[in-house]
């Protein structure tokens, strides 16, 4: 079969031991049966790996940081599709997202780059800090969480919560607290890392099970898989994963990319009691880092999305295997200066 | 007792459980309990083979294979009664 000719660019190609899904996704496009994909990198960072991974990356532009806003964006990705077409792209970090859904308009008719992105009402309905509304207009559990902005409010909510309690920051860090003395540090240290608000969420016991899945923006689950961590870093993340077979969660989970439209992919975090109890802990925008399961299991997400955001129809997924485990390694690339070089000179880089 | 269809018991005592993604090492007698029950045996049948198989007491045999169903059951091996 021939395969069509496209050019992905695609972001979060931090491959370290936090890593953002931007590897996994370029090799499940790399592995796609329907694309030959030229893979454009765009990084933030000159020491991401990606950059430096020449047989999954072909040409690496850097982007201004989000915090710079989405005119800088929108004139940094002009300039990048005056050197190249880009058909699609697919960003992959939080932070940079909600740049992303601003001009993902302007993208398509100025400068002809697809996305498949969900609106920003989706991407604010799911945040941590709206959890609990989140919960309620879907009908799905989620654990009690409150925002708070200041530290004496921890001991208000003690009337509410029983410790150990969860402190969290809005985007990003958690941390378990067993008396007062601890939660009050983590909202400081928090606080000072990631800004406010705090959320403090009620501890639920058990099983931390995710899901990655997609969805076509119109009520329609187009695929999910549904993993447990066996081996966790110290920073909470996966190193090691096994594809289960779950109907429940994957009942849930359908229901809520069904009833919020959800369009894009996503990562849903789930804690799984004695009780067969699935609460909801966290809805991420963007595939997870270890989205490249799905691939091992029989579903190829990133290719569905490519699809969908070059305006093709998408059959769902129907099944997948269980039993299918992921494990994560370390490899030392060696890379020249020159190469360093050139991407910290030129924010371009291409061997 | 019935053990969850979608369990994978391998020749070895390997055994994965798909719903939980736990997996266990049980010896030889853990895998020719496993598979009766997995062929659909009741609990009386499986004692009385496993008795017959390694020529145990009806005593040793029940204590036995009461703590292995319990264990099947708490790593949740087994179908909701």
């Amino acid at each position: 079969m021939n395969k069509r000719k496209i050019t992905v660019a695609v972001t979060g190609l931090n491959n370290i031991d936090s890593p953002g899904p931007g590897i996994p996704v370029i090799r499940a496009l790399k592995d796609s049966s329907a694309f030959d994909v030229r893979i454009v990198g765009l990084s933030y960072e000159t020491l991401e790996p990606g950059i430096y991974m020449h047989e999954l990356v072909d040409k690496v532009y850097q982007l201004p940081l989000p915090t710079a806003g989405s005119a800088m964006l929108k004139e940094r990705l002009q300039y990048i599709v005056s050197q190249e077409k880009i058909d699609v792209l697919i960003p992959n970090f939080d932070a940079e997202l909600h740049n992303f859904i601003k001009i993902q308009h302007e993208l398509k008719s100025e400068l002809g780059i697809a996305t498949f992105l969900p609106s920003h009402e989706q991407f604010e309905e799911r945040h941590k800090s709206e959890l609990n509304k989140f919960g309620e207009k879907y009908d799905i559990k989620v654990p009690e969480s409150h925002i708070i902005n200041q530290v004496s409010e921890i001991k208000k909510l003690e009337d509410d919560l029983d410790y150990p309690m969860v402190i969290k920051g809005r985007y990003y860090d958690a941390y378990i607290a067993s008396n007062y003395e601890q939660a009050s540090s983590y909202f400081y240290k928090i606080v000072a890392k990631w800004g406010y608000p705090i959320i403090v969420q009620e501890f639920v016991t058990g099983t931390e099970v995710n899901v990655t899945a997609i969805g076509d923006g119109k009520g329609r689950c187009i695929g999910a898989v549904t993993m447990r961590k066996l081996y966790i870093t110290d920073k909470g993340k996966a190193w090691s994963g096994v594809s289960l077979e779950d109907d429940k969660l994957m009942e849930i989970s359908r229901r809520v990319i069904e009833n919020s439209r959800w369009k894009g992919g996503c990562e849903l975090e789930f804690i799984k009691t004695k009780k067969d109890e699935y609460y909801l802990l966290e809805m991420n925008p963007r595939f997870p880092a270890w989205m490249y399961l799905a691939i091992g299991c029989g579903q190829n997400h990133a290719e569905a999305l490519v699809k969908m955001a070059l305006g093709e129809d998408v059959k769902p997924f129907a099944e997948y295997k269980s039993g299918k485990m992921f494990i994560r390694y370390a490899y030392d690339m060696i890379v020249d200066i020159s190469e360093f070089q050139q991407i910290s000179t030129t924010g371009e880089y291409a061997r | 007792m019935n053990i969850r269809k979608n369990i994978a018991i391998s020749e070895n005592g390997f055994i994965f459980n798909p719903l939980t993604g736990d997996s266990f090492s049980v010896n030889q007698t853990g895998v020719f309990v496993l598979q009766q029950l997995k062929n659909g045996e009741s609990n009386e049948t499986v004692l009385k083979a496993l008795q017959d198989e390694y020529e145990l007491d009806a005593h040793t045999a029940e204590k036995d294979l009461n703590d292995f169903l319990d264990m099947l059951k708490s790593y949740q091996l087994s179908e909701n009664e």
